[in-house]
């Protein structure tokens, strides 16, 4: 059984007539993983800031393991935040970084010695105690914030885009090391970030919001293979979101054809949106698929080859390790799973998920 | 502790402010003493027109600041280009000598040009002034000027090389207007020093000539005319309602900030 | 290597300006009035009069560089955390008032301390005893810190402004206090303005003759009184020149601690 940790009960924030969270609500589980996913402007780092304590939101409350910490300061809560800037103390060496806030919580010298070491270690940064910070590289600076969190045990770690200045393979590095650290110390992370790849890489859930507001909330992989609405799917991967319309229950129509799928529940003869994801379309002989187009535009990405299809009036994103030249006339199909169904915005909460795209 | 801030802001201000308000309201006072008031008048906003000695300390005091300040933003403007072109060290050792008028005593800035003057032949006057003048306004104009100078880097002037300027042209296509901001601060600065220098100008002027500042330091003894009052009442408010002016014209967003910035570069 | 002759004018106004008259104070500090070289006129600062108006221009330099740095510090941390201490308009504010000519400025305490003066007038109304401070060194000290506080508010400002946002939270963030925040964050950080505003303020202090002959009564003495006077009434050159050069070491002293503490020049007031 998971018990909740943090709560954001109804927040609403904004900056002057800016709102930039509305009625927001929020639950993190003890000893996760959670990622708050979205363009920027999207009120992540807003969200992230009122449960680290730098902003109080202008109406709801925040609990953390059931007490109302809504008035708190950041001093007095037991959480700590690697800034997206890591914001080291530019005038104190790594080890002093690292020691200050035990040496506020009155540790002892040598228990303040050891933890220094032992953050160093985890970070894999040993020996740097005595280095300045202005003679360590971005990574390195990285890696020291995250030890100056860590080290003072903090129930929950506050994350703001911290590898967004570090270059991919430095990246791809860190997020191992992430994953790593979240499994040996049992803390629960808060990460923050505009990469989807990051975010599906390293979470137990991913928080996908737009407009102050949730958009989609899951695993990774229900945030990729079943994206709720035309926002989640566009911001989330490559993806065709075409128009369609529900015939009836596990039926669609895609550019004047039919198309088996497994969604129920949308009624019959409903206009919806449809996501199918390039690497879902296969493609054939002519004539041998549910539908006939010609290849109108091929690059190679390495993994795979990208290709644009038209077919029935639409230019279909189609991903596949073989190569078909520009002009071939080919077929495409899809498997019903793969086929995903989604409401056409109505509410104005929805809204906004089209508009800021 | 909000109202504790504001009360030590408004006690601040009141401390910096105070004495020019009561300079304002003694160049109404119709006598002459500085410490009675005995009642509103005019008298000295008059006088000052028909005051001899004071138009020609004003003229000396507004002549010696423009071609002084302009002088040092030319001569500091062209300095800072050249310094950009030198290696490491020979920059900082001239930085380290562009501060020493900056940080050294304006009295020994005085002494020592007075007696280089002397020393040199050069008769004490108007022209010795405007020459220690120019001598302690370069410093600020580089100061303002070298910043900006550093962060435009080389690369936009090679740019404009490369696509056919001659270095003439591309320095004032492509390099002044960006330095602009530096060499306007840098010159409202000197000219803002210039006009408000004693020390130098006492040292340096010799017996002929006075301006402003002079003028009332010989008459700190006897008792000061309030026409000085209401000279600096006028100066004092044509300066606010210029920046004023200039602040409310040149837009309301970012203007105002850009133009402060200018006047003194923060 | 053509635009490197572009800094001749101002090399050759260095020379000029600076370096040759810088010489010829040696000179005369180190000769007598025939041009024999002579180390009486240093060894004068130690005659009573004279290291008396050196001990006193030490003295109140120092008390009014220390009152300005109090003043100043916590203005420049509440000016950082105003919504209005936006950089130009808190430049505008402490510049302003240099357009108002600084002899003037410094006479108008005499009208406002003096005996009958509107401070006193004041103290009287509201049955509290008068302060009678003008012609004492204490009406000095009020000068000095008046006329140089901006020089002390602008660099701290400037360096506080500085310092990321990020930096502080993050000390927030560790635990600390406001307390802890302020005396292991922003004062360690802010060390390059304040050293700046320390020069900035001392120097001038130290060296003024303007506002102890205008706040003193004429009577009070500090050593830029008895150079100034050197240099006019007793015309002694050669006297003037070498007591300049013992207050100039305390300048340089001042300044190359100044430069220890700010290397790269951040502090700048401008």
């Amino acid at each position: 059984m998971k018990t909740s940790l943090i709560e954001l009960k109804n927040i609403t924030k904004a900056f002057e007539d800016n709102v930039v969270l509305d009625d927001f609500s929020l639950t993190v589980n003890q000893n996760e993983f959670i990622t708050l996913l979205g363009p920027s402007g999207c009120g992540k780092t807003t969200t992230l800031r009122i449960v680290g304590g730098f902003e109080s939101p202008d109406s709801g409350r925040v609990f953390f393991e059931g007490k109302d910490i809504t008035d708190v300061p950041p001093n007095k809560r037991h959480i700590n935040t690697v800034f997206q800037k890591y914001a080291l103390f530019p005038h104190m060496n790594v080890g002093q970084n690292i020691a200050f806030g035990l040496e506020i919580s009155g540790k002892s010298d040598a228990y303040i010695k050891d933890k220094v070491r032992y953050g160093l270690k985890l970070v894999n940064l040993e020996g740097f105690q005595n280095r300045k910070i202005e003679s360590l590289s971005g990574g390195q600076q990285q890696r020291v914030a995250m030890a100056r969190a860590i080290v003072n045990e903090p129930k929950v770690l506050l994350l703001d885009e911290p590898l967004g200045a570090l270059d991919l393979k430095l990246r791809q590095d860190m997020e191992y090391e992430l994953i790593r650290m979240k499994n040996e110390l049992g803390i629960t992370f808060i990460y923050v970030t505009h990469d989807q790849e990051e975010a599906l890489t390293m979470s137990d859930k991913v928080v996908v919001m737009n407009g102050g507001y949730i958009q989609q909330m899951g695993t990774p992989e229900e945030i990729y293979n079943e994206p709720e609405n035309a926002f989640v799917a566009d911001f989330i991967g490559d993806s065709n979101i075409i128009d369609g319309i529900m015939m009836e229950d596990r039926v669609v129509k895609i550019c004047d054809t039919i198309f088996p799928c497994v969604d129920e529940g949308f009624g019959t003869k409903k206009p919806v949106d449809v996501v199918i994801r390039p690497e879902d379309l296969i493609i054939g002989k002519p004539g041998q698929g549910q539908m006939d187009g010609e290849v109108i535009h091929n690059v190679f990405i390495g993994v795979h080859y990208e290709m644009e299809i038209l077919a029935g009036g639409f230019e279909w994103l189609v991903q596949n390790t073989v190569s078909y030249p520009v002009g071939a006339k080919v077929s495409m199909s899809v498997i019903p799973e793969n086929i995903q169904i989604m409401h056409k915005p109505q509410t104005k909460e929805e809204e906004a998920i089209d508009t800021d795209v | 502790m909000k109202k504790i801030k504001m009360i030590y802001l408004i006690v601040i201000m009141m401390f910096l402010y105070l004495p020019i308000v009561t300079l304002m309201v003694f160049s109404f006072n119709e006598s002459k003493s500085m410490f009675k008031w005995t009642g509103l008048s005019l008298r000295w906003y008059k006088e000052m027109f028909t005051d001899t000695q004071m138009l020609s300390a004003i003229w000396n005091t507004f002549s010696i600041a423009l071609t002084a300040s302009v002088v040092a933003t030319v001569i500091g403007t062209l300095a800072c280009v050249g310094i950009m072109q030198m290696g490491r060290r020979s920059q900082t050792a001239i930085m380290g000598l562009n501060n020493i008028p900056l940080l050294n005593a304006d009295i020994v800035t005085g002494i020592s040009l007075m007696l280089s003057f002397i020393a040199f032949g050069f008769y004490l006057s108007w022209g010795t002034v405007l020459m220690a003048h120019i001598t302690f306004c370069i410093p600020y104009v580089i100061l303002s000027v070298m910043p900006k100078l550093k962060q435009l880097g080389a690369g936009s002037y090679e740019a404009a090389l490369d696509l056919g300027a001659s270095p003439f042209y591309a320095f004032r296509k492509v390099v002044i207007p960006d330095i602009k901001p530096g060499i306007v601060s840098g010159f409202l600065l000197s000219f803002t020093m210039s006009v408000d220098d004693f020390v130098v100008t006492h040292f340096t002027r010799g017996a002929g000539i006075n301006t402003i500042s002079t003028l009332i330091y010989s008459q700190v003894k006897v008792g000061i005319r309030p026409t000085l009052f209401a000279l600096s009442t006028v100066i004092f408010l044509v300066v606010l309602v210029v920046l004023v002016l200039v602040n409310f014209v040149s837009g309301k967003d970012n203007g105002e900030e850009e133009f402060f910035y200018e006047v003194a570069q923060g | 290597m053509y635009r490197k002759l572009m800094a001749t004018p101002y090399l050759f106004w260095v020379l000029c300006g600076t370096i040759i008259p810088l010489c010829m104070i040696m000179y005369y500090g180190f000769t007598d009035r025939t041009g024999n070289f002579t180390v009486s006129n240093v060894l004068a600062i130690f005659q009573p009069v004279h290291a008396q108006a050196l001990g006193l221009a030490l003295l109140l330099a120092f008390v009014s560089t220390l009152i300005c740095l109090l003043l100043a510090f916590p203005l420049a941390l509440i000016l950082k955390g105003s919504s209005w201490g936006r950089k130009g308009f808190i430049v505008f504010i402490f510049i302003l008032p240099m357009w108002m000519n600084f002899l003037l400025r410094t006479m108008a305490w005499q009208v406002i301390l003096e005996k009958g003066g509107i401070f006193n007038t004041l103290l009287t109304t509201l049955h509290l005893p008068t302060l009678d401070i003008i012609n004492t060194p204490a009406a000095i000290v009020l000068g000095m810190v008046y006329d140089f506080l901006p020089f002390m508010v602008l660099p701290i400002y400037n360096t506080l402004m500085k310092i990321d946002d990020n930096v502080i939270e993050a000390a927030y963030d560790l635990g600390a206090t406001k307390g802890k925040v302020l005396k292991d964050i922003l004062l360690p950080l802010s060390v390059p303005g304040i050293a700046s505003g320390i020069t900035m303020v001392f120097v001038p202090s130290l060296t003024t003759f303007v506002i102890s002959n205008i706040l003193g009564g004429g009577k009070i003495y500090l050593i830029g009184n008895i150079i100034e006077q050197e240099f006019t009434t007793s015309a002694n050159w050669n006297l003037g020149s070498g007591l300049s050069l013992v207050m100039m070491v305390f300048i340089v002293i001042s300044m190359g601690a100044m430069s220890k503490l700010d290397k790269s020049g951040e502090g700048n007031f401008i």
